[in-house]
């Protein structure tokens, strides 16, 4: 009897995984094109669109099959897209507004919606509220069916329309004076989009569903600088959180898939952000660090090669304490000459007193051109 | 005049870009009023106006990026949608995000889209095309470069080098001096003269009054309506300025006064 649940919850958690890794490539892929059109708001905007949409198709169907339910979803979050380009392009409100208007709209009616069903005598097993925050137990080895083959059908679309999507992200206006219809590829690309946002509303949620397609390309970003390998890299995060998410929460009671996955793919962003070469924040510090001390170092070094310049030898010592009060910072001009006399530009002559080596002097005269020619 | 301007209109279907009547509104606001141009085969031409004055309007007009409310756009004598392949656009350098990911090649590998159509992928003779503009603009070192790399004259010479790979016969181009190095500014003015030598027609909103006379050998004064358009000797004169930018004539420079410029051309 143990060994029967064992196999069985194995296979649900399997199932779980499945879906989640299928809803985090395609979310992952699709969203690194919402993120580099600075759209970041059209994921939210969407995915808090379709709640209406499955309200409707189960009011009037009165059926709560997933399949049905998602197809009310997409519907009414590419209905929400229409009228976002729409709002956009016959008036003066700005993308962002519009965002913000239709994802009130819509979302507020859909919680208008979902009241009115929870009122009527079949509400109970509606389970409605599972798209609010995800319900992944609740996939199905059909429903997985289903989304695999609709990824695939967008990864072959995103494949074949590379070019088109490339330059509608780039430059859109020079895309037309190519002879494209921009239109159109900014439709194409946001009805991929709808797909890739309805396929993770059962388990992920429409609440959380855009931090989906926000999160696994701002991490990819911090990578790379090949808009293949953001791609790539941004399914590939969305995949490692949907199957670390599904798993930890069956490891752990209580933990719910949908949020988990979100948490999951927090943390690669956070990661990502802080250590990622030439873009983290890490590396960024660092060379920022280096390049005060080396700039500190250089104004130490022509200080001192100003008060050299009152005495006949070059190499005449001065006191570090003239230096502190040029500088302010005593424990920076410390620093600073200890770094210099390692470059072997100065050399400590007792009693607090520095002096320029041949070296110095010639690293001194070089920066002074150098700066002149700045000028 | 409005005769003397006549005068050098070239016959309708003798013009590379024949503008009529053209009207263009954001909203209610007209920015383009009631516009005729002609701009002949073969020239160097700047569009010359202030901040505001509708230059960047018209070029996006004469390119169909926006939709007029009146008026017609020919090139070379029939309607530019079906001439569209002619027409080689180098916007203005920031109006995209140069942290795109991407490297410069790609960038103006995109120049060839257009011919490639829907679907097709860029590949060797692209590739080939890409590199051969490249060189024209002297960048052919940095095609594998991040274009997030690039200093700003640098980027304007890829935006040229895209527009380059079309071999358009038509180049509109929308402040390429803007902000850019001498070394660019000397490589923009030398493919601009290489351009009019192979007979292509260019088309230049510019901003340095002063290099105008240098650069160029016709000038359109725009201020939403047209102010004046031919030979630069001829009309690029201060009354036509002043019509231009109104009591903002200081704009000319503060080192010369205005009746210097005027004399020396
Ligand atoms: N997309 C737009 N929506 C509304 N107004 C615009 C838009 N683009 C330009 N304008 C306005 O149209 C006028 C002309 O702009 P533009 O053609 O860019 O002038 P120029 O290039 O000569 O500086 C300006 O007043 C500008 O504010
Ligand atoms: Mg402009």
């Amino acid at each position: 009897m143990n060994i029967l649940t064992d196999i069985n919850f194995d296979y649900t958690l399997r199932i779980v995984a499945l879906g989640s890794a299928i809803l985090g490539a395609l979310s992952g892929a699709l969203g690194a094109f919402a993120v580099l059109r600075k759209q970041s708001l059209i994921g939210d905007t969407i995915s808090h669109a379709a709640l209406p949409g499955i309200a409707v198709a189960f009011f009037f169907t009165g059926n709560k099959t997933t399949t049905i339910l998602l197809i009310g979803a997409a519907l009414s979050g590419w209905l929400a897209t229409l009228f976002i380009l729409g709002i956009v392009k016959a008036t003066r409100i700005k993308l962002d507004s519009a965002l913000g208007l239709v994802l009130s709209v819509f979302f507020g009616f859909g919680l208008v919606m979902l009241t009115f069903i929870q009122k009527r005598p079949d509400a109970n097993q509606a389970g409605l509220e599972k798209f609010l925050f995800g319900q992944a137990a609740t996939l199905l080895a059909a429903d997985v069916q289903m989304m695999a083959i609709l990824a695939g059908v967008a990864v072959l679309a995103l494949m074949l329309l590379w070019k088109e999507f490339k330059l509608l992200s780039f430059d859109e206006d020079f895309g037309a004076t190519q002879g494209f219809a921009m239109n159109r590829i900014n439709l194409m690309l946001t009805t991929l989009l709808v797909v890739a946002i309805v396929l993770g509303l059962q388990t992920v949620g429409v609440v959380l569903m855009s931090a989906m397609i926000v999160a696994p390309a701002a991490a990819a970003r911090q990578w790379t600088d090949k808009l293949s390998t953001m791609v790539l890299l941004s399914a590939v995060f969305g995949v490692a959180a949907g199957v670390s998410g599904s798993l930890l929460s069956s490891r752990i009671p209580k933990l719910p898939t949908g949020p988990t996955i979100v948490l999951c793919i927090s943390t690669v962003v956070l990661f990502s952000i802080f250590v990622a070469p030439a873009r983290g924040l890490l590396w960024r510090w660092l060379r920022r660090r280096r390049n005060r001390r080396q700039f500190r170092a250089e104004a130490v070094l022509l200080d001192l090669m100003d008060m050299a310049r009152h005495h006949p030898n070059l190499e005449h010592p001065h006191a570090a304490a003239v230096l502190h009060t040029l500088n302010l910072d005593g424990r920076a001009v410390r620093n600073s000459l200890a770094e210099l006399a390692e470059r072997e530009l100065v050399r400590p002559a007792g009693a607090g007193l520095w002096s320029l080596t041949q070296a110095g002097i010639a690293e001194a005269q070089q920066l002074e051109r150098r700066f002149q020619a700045e000028d | 005049m409005n005769g003397l301007n006549e005068k050098h209109k070239p016959p309708r279907d003798q013009a590379a870009i024949w503008v009529e009547d053209l009207t263009v509104a954001y909203q209610d606001k007209p920015v383009l009023w009631d516009v005729d141009l002609a701009i002949p085969k073969g020239v160097l031409m700047a569009i010359v106006g202030p901040n505001g004055a509708g230059k960047t309007t018209m070029i996006k007009a004469m390119l169909g990026l926006v939709d007029p409310v009146a008026g017609r756009v020919e090139v070379f004598g029939k309607p530019f949608r079906e001439q569209r392949r002619l027409l080689g656009y180098v916007p203005q350098r920031t109006s995209v995000d140069w942290d795109f990911p991407t490297n410069v090649l790609d960038v103006v590998m995109m120049g060839r889209y257009g011919t490639l159509g829907w679907f097709r992928r860029p590949g060797k003779a692209e590739r080939e095309k890409a590199m051969h503009a490249l060189e024209k603009v002297a960048m052919d070192p940095y095609a594998d470069r991040q274009i997030s790399q690039l200093s700003g004259g640098q980027q304007q010479r890829v935006f040229l080098a895209r527009a380059l790979a079309q071999e358009a016969e038509v180049y509109l181009m929308d402040e390429p001096f803007q902000g850019v190095d001498a070394t660019t500014e000397r490589a923009i003015v030398d493919l601009l003269r290489e351009l009019r030598k192979q007979g292509r027609t260019v088309v230049v909103v510019h901003h340095d009054l002063q290099t105008v006379p240098d650069y160029f050998d016709w000038v359109f004064l725009l201020n939403v309506r047209r102010i004046a358009c031919g030979p630069v000797e001829t009309f690029f004169t201060e009354e036509n300025l002043r019509l231009a930018y109104g009591g903002r004539v200081a704009i000319l420079g503060e080192r010369k006064p205005i009746a210097d410029d005027a004399k020396s051309l």
